[in-house]
């Protein structure tokens, strides 16, 4: 059955998964549906100490068996030791068939692969995946699906019920010993615990992992007392200078810098650039620089932000300290700077729900104006893919791309034209991750691509005459010229892995590559 | 053009390609390995294959290991192994073999 981005889902998938293909962006608004709380063991014994030993206790105790289901947060990014060290455990113990429910996996996980070959691990929930583990996916290592959601997606799903925990791992910079959890400060200080907030609420069981016992109460906590099980101190969660590695060096690349200027240039020529007006964007080199130019214009202006929101950098936060921004909404710090700044009283940690759940009364990202991301691929549908790379390996995530493009008011994609000889520009996505009716603008260095379902935005910029305007298609024709039109890659049959889109439906599947 | 000796043009950087080729006796043997291998095997081939005909180099063991060149480069590059291999010293026929 085609869904509503064209994308054919097959019937045996929707069967296994018990899901609907992708009907639109707002298929679900408005439908009532039921929330899922977690099955718990009060603790009413005032005598019980939550402390473990080490996570072996920790998983006895809190009843690990073969099929269940374990999460993790990523707020260590590429300095993650903890999904690691517990599942080493885990397969230690010879538990079978676990599925990982993560916020997301990355480079530093492909201790995995082994687990992945030997059954230990046969079904991944994630953002996305990178390195060994994306590899193995796209091999056909992994016996079961690979579920691919969003930030928000994954909230709705463990909210929902749709994912069960069984025993939630939750990585935090300080505890205490009764389970209040901070995100900052010890030794592995990532500032925020916003996306394992869900996994605490929805959590059959939570352990808490921590090299850095403090005492009680650890407050003002960011994941409570009431909602951990164990608490369990082990010498080191994550490697502190892998975790902030979005400080990127401002630019110099001319190409990146003139998609910068584009980008500008799109946001001050279209209308919600107001005094007050809201903003995210990403870490790339190109959003950094602008951010910066952006900045310029507004001091030159006179008009604030109202608010930041995202994964934060030292270019947002410096809003908020030079005074040109009123408040910082926070799910992830992407660099020191950023973990720095959550000291100034309007800089607020917000859980991942409220960032970007679809289906609760609604998310921060409907509140955005602009949002400024990135995409491995945009077809001429304005469809964007972030996950699977042109060679059809899966090697990125969804993260919040499909969040805050349906959210925002305008929703702008960096995108250079040639990745090498690789068109980024091309006829059909090698897989949707965000849905081409989220998409407004798609900037790169040869021009700006205007979605033609926005007239309004176009009409903005063609009288401003700021940018070089062109079609989508022409600037995929721009760039097979240079290239040639690449072959469409080859792939097996089955399927190893679904794109869920942000309300649960299917956006599109991911199949198992081709050896070649 | 008769291939003499072994000779390479072109790196191993990005957009690049390293091209050797080698004496044979029967044919043009090519072998291919491509960090587009997927997408642009095929059209890598082609270019690499007409770039071989145009010179007349009937008998040789063509090695190409890619990083994305364009068609452009690759010819480019073929042309400057196959020359070198060949120990060609006479006048380019500019529009002609090279084009």
């Amino acid at each position: 059955m085609k869904n509503a981005v064209g994308r054919e889902i097959p019937e045996e998938i929707i069967e296994i998964t018990g899901k609907e293909p992708f009907q639109g962006n707002y298929y679900r608004d408005d439908k009532p549906i039921k929330l899922h709380g977690p099955t718990i063991r009060p603790v009413m014994n005032n005598q019980k100490s939550k402390l473990v030993a080490n996570i072996r206790e920790a998983l006895e105790k809190c009843e690990a068996h073969d099929g269940m289901t374990v999460s993790f947060h990523h707020h260590f990014r590429e300095g993650d030791l903890i999904v690691n060290m517990v599942m080493k455990e885990i397969h230690d113990m010879g538990l079978k068939d676990i599925r990982i429910c993560a916020s997301s996996l990355g480079k530093a996980h492909s201790a995995l692969v082994p687990m992945i070959e030997d059954g230990t691990i046969t079904n991944i929930e994630s953002s996305g995946v990178r390195g060994g583990i994306g590899e193995a996916i796209s091999k056909g290592k992994l016996k079961g699906l690979a579920i691919m959601r969003s930030h928000g997606g994954r909230v709705r799903s463990i909210a929902t019920g749709e994912s069960h925990i069984d025993i939630a791992f939750i990585g935090a910079p300080t505890a205490d010993d009764y389970g209040n959890l901070r995100g900052i400060g010890g030794k592995a200080d990532c500032g925020v615990l916003s996306y394992a907030i869900v996994d605490g609420n929805h959590a059959d069981h939570c352990v808490a992992i921590t090299d850095c016992l403090v005492p009680y109460p650890n407050f003002p906590a960011h994941i409570s007392q009431t909602k951990v099980d164990y608490v369990c101190v082990v010498d080191e969660i994550g490697i502190p200078s892998k975790i902030a590695t979005g400080a990127a060096k401002p630019t110099t690349d001319q190409r990146k810098l003139l998609m910068a200027q584009y980008c500008t240039d799109v946001v001050v020529n279209t209308p919600w650039f107001k005094d007050g007006f809201s903003y995210q964007t990403g870490v790339g080199g190109a959003s950094i620089a602008s951010t910066q130019y952006l900045a310029d214009i507004m001091r030159e202006r006179n008009i604030r932000m109202g608010f930041g929101v995202g994964g934060l950098t030292k270019a947002m936060c410096k809003l908020l300290e030079d005074g040109m921004a009123d408040v910082m909404l926070d799910v992830q710090d992407f660099d020191l700077d950023a973990v720095r700044s959550l000291k100034n009283v309007n800089h607020h940690r917000i859980p991942a729900a409220v960032y970007a759940n679809p289906l609760n009364k609604g998310a921060v990202v409907n509140k955005l104006d602009y949002v400024v991301l990135a995409s491995l691929e945009v077809d001429v549908h304005f469809n964007c893919n972030v996950v699977v790379g042109s060679d059809g390996m899966i090697t990125g995530a969804q993260g919040g791309h499909p969040d805050t493009a349906q959210g925002a008011k305008c929703a702008i994609v960096i995108c250079p034209l040639l990745q090498g000889r690789i068109p980024a520009i091309c006829t059909d996505v090698t897989t949707v991750t965000t849905p081409g009716e989220s998409i407004d603008v798609v900037v790169t260095d040869y021009g700006v691509a205007v979605n033609p379902a926005r007239q309004d935005i176009l009409k903005a910029l063609k009288e401003a005459n700021c940018v070089p305007l062109k079609t989508i298609e022409e600037l995929r024709d721009i760039a097979y010229s240079i290239v040639g039109e690449p072959d469409k890659v080859e792939f097996e049959d089955r399927i190893v892995g679904i794109i869920e889109a942000r309300d649960g439906t299917i956006m599109d599947v991911v199949r198992q590559i081709k050896e070649i | 053009m008769e291939i003499k000796k072994t000779a390479v043009a072109g790196t191993l950087e990005s957009s690049d390609c390293m091209v050797t080729i080698e004496p044979a006796k029967k044919g043009i043997e090519l072998e291919l390995e491509s960090s587009v291998i997927r997408q642009y095997g095929r059209q890598i081939r082609k270019v690499a294959l007409t770039t071989l005909r145009r010179l007349g180099v009937r008998n040789a063991r063509v090695s190409i290991v890619d990083k994305g060149a364009l068609d452009c480069t690759i010819k480019a590059r073929v042309e400057c192994a196959a020359m070198r291999a060949a120990e060609y010293e006479g006048r380019i026929n500019w529009g002609g073999m090279i084009r």
